[in-house]
């Protein structure tokens, strides 16, 4: 198994390596977030109760997770390019386990969300945001990161595995990602949200991983935020992988 | 019996039949082919028998292990070309190669030994190094074939190997097929819905049409059974089926209709042929082309399915 998920993972990696050019692309829309976002809204932290000092530093997880969840959600996309090319089949009639197919779809994902992550980080450094507990901070925000994009891999995953259509796994995704952002606290503080916006945001996957960040980029870290919403979203990734594996089982009845 | 399929039945939702109780026997060595136009059940039949889809029931073993109760056994005895094979695109030839031998836990030397040899035996050395996005659909489909054999398989399934190429790459496949039967004791299932493959390629062959194997054989013991020469009448008009019928019932036998072609039998058919002209032009139907054939497997396949083989694949 291990084996296995390594070797698939190895194909992955390779095939990556190849384009480099993807994952710069990619990383542009983020990029231009950071900096439109960065000053279009620079005057929010004035607002009373904002609580940062600045709102570039504030913004950094916020994009960091934007960027996660719009990444992984085109895993699907690759699943089905997969399914059409007949390589999903010629895996499954060798004695490949299934866990080890989906492992290494998660792993080249989470791969690739860390180094997006952490290029956004730096440029975010680089253009003056402070992360003022030192390293941890930043190394917690992009190990959050990527677990927040396993979960939308394996979400995307499943979903693609299951209507095998490129445009409903596109519908998802734009169908998620803005709600999915702007109702959390990636770009306005809680106590500045409605109500109802705040109960929403509290049942948001996106949102506690930008709680556990920013328990983690505070100055004294928060544990017990950091721990408690980052336990959460590890489970919910667990969950989402072990159904993006059962849905091999859908796919062989349908084949 | 290195492949043995008893009543498999699939249906795939809403209600489609694909199989309708399809058995086949394979023999260790053999070639075998399933002839049948698109639709009749090959490819179902290879998905199941590949563990990839399971059939609503009936029973079947590979490579003496069962498909239900040990996938995994008979996954490591098989290999498979199926239609769409899913080469990476962006990795190599030896990569995919080496990816594919890794899955089935061959390593170190031997799996480059391996490697090299198959990439020399399908003639892809020269591109062995290129990525495969760049590759001939000739030479893509070598490389499908070379996949399915890394783990040195038991039996090999072969899903319409030399679908969309070039004739010129057609017969090469088919003389690397060849040489596959000839060597390493290769079982070999082999779907096709070309005739002529059927009739080269396979040690026998089963014509299969709407999910049932209609008749098994080898191709020249299928084409014997038909007893006597072909002839095949076009007529210039639309015709009388009953008037026609009765006015050459005399002269050949077995005479089916399909359209304004007429086929027929008859032990001599050179000899047969001016009674037939005489017999249509009294019936007011007069022929426009006449000819005489050595049964082909086409006649077999007429025979069986009622209906001309070219027919079935348009459809």
């Amino acid at each position: 198994m291990i084996r296995q998920t390594w070797w698939l993972t190895h194909r992955q990696l390779k095939a990556l390596a190849r384009q480099p050019g993807v994952l710069v692309i990619t990383l542009m829309q983020p990029v231009v977030w950071l900096f439109l976002f960065g000053n279009l809204f620079r005057r929010i932290v004035d607002l009373p109760g904002f609580g940062a000092g600045s709102y570039l530093d504030y913004l950094v997880p916020g994009i960091v997770v934007m960027n996660a969840v719009s990444a992984n959600m085109w895993a699907g996309m690759t699943t089905i390019d997969e399914i059409e090319r007949g390589t999903l089949d010629r895996f499954l009639t060798a004695p490949v386990r299934r866990g080890a197919i989906m492992n290494a779809n998660v792993i080249v994902a989470a791969a690739s969300t860390a180094l997006q992550s952490t290029i956004i980080v730096l440029l975010g450094w680089a253009a003056g945001a402070h992360y003022p507990g030192g390293v941890f901070g930043p190394v917690a925000l992009v190990v959050l990161s990527m677990v927040l994009g396993t979960v939308f891999t394996g979400l995307s995953n499943a979903f693609g595995m299951a209507v095998r259509q490129r445009e409903s796994v596109i519908g998802l995704s734009i169908f998620l990602l803005l709600p999915l952002t702007f109702l959390s606290t990636a770009f306005m503080a809680e106590s500045l949200m409605p109500g109802w916006m705040q109960g929403v945001a509290a049942a948001n996957p996106v949102n506690w991983s930008l709680e556990a960040a920013r328990g983690a980029l505070a100055a004294s870290v928060d544990w017990p935020m950091l721990l408690g919403r980052g336990g959460w979203l590890l489970a919910l990734a667990a969950a989402m992988v072990w159904l993006s594996t059962l849905t091999f089982g859908g796919y062989q009845r349908k084949v | 019996m290195h492949v043995e399929a008893h009543d498999l039945v699939k249906t795939y939702p809403p209600g489609v039949r694909a199989l309708d109780g399809l058995s086949i026997t394979i023999e260790p060595g053999e070639v075998f082919g399933l002839l049948g136009p698109n639709g009749a059940g090959k490819s179902t039949t290879v998905k199941i028998l590949t563990t990839l889809a399971r059939a609503d029931s009936g029973t079947a073993s590979v490579a003496g292990h069962d498909l239900a109760r040990h996938p995994d056994r008979v996954r490591r005895a098989i290999g498979v070309v199926a239609q769409n094979s899913g080469a990476d695109p962006l990795a190599t030839a030896r990569d995919n190669l080496l990816l594919q031998g890794r899955l089935y836990g061959v390593r170190g030397r031997d799996l480059r030994t391996r490697v090299g040899e198959l990439l020399d035996r399908f003639d892809l050395a020269g591109a062995a190094d290129r990525p495969v996005k760049g590759f001939s659909g000739g030479m893509r489909r070598r490389l499908d074939v070379a996949l399915g054999l890394v783990h040195r398989p038991v039996v090999l399934f072969l899903d319409e190997p030399t679908n969309g190429l070039d004739p010129e790459a057609r017969s090469a496949m088919w003389a690397e097929i060849s040489r596959l039967a000839g060597s390493e004791g290769l079982t070999i299932l082999l779907t096709t819905h070309y005739l002529e493959e059927a009739d080269r390629l396979t040690d026998r062959l089963a014509i299969v049409d709407e999910g049932k194997v209609l008749v098994t054989g080898t191709a020249d013991a299928l084409k014997g059974s038909l007893r006597g020469d072909a002839v095949h009448v076009e007529l210039s008009g639309d015709l009388d089926e009953a008037l026609v019928r009765q006015a050459i019932g005399a002269v050949v036998r077995d005479v089916t209709v399909d359209g304004r072609v007429l086929s027929a039998r008859a032990d001599d058919g050179a000899a047969a042929v001016p009674g037939v002209l005489a017999a249509l032009d009294r019936a007011g139907s007069p022929a426009a082309a006449v000819t005489v054939a050595r049964p082909s497997l086409d006649d077999v396949y007429l025979r069986h399915v009622g209906r001309r083989f070219a027919e079935g694949v348009a459809r």
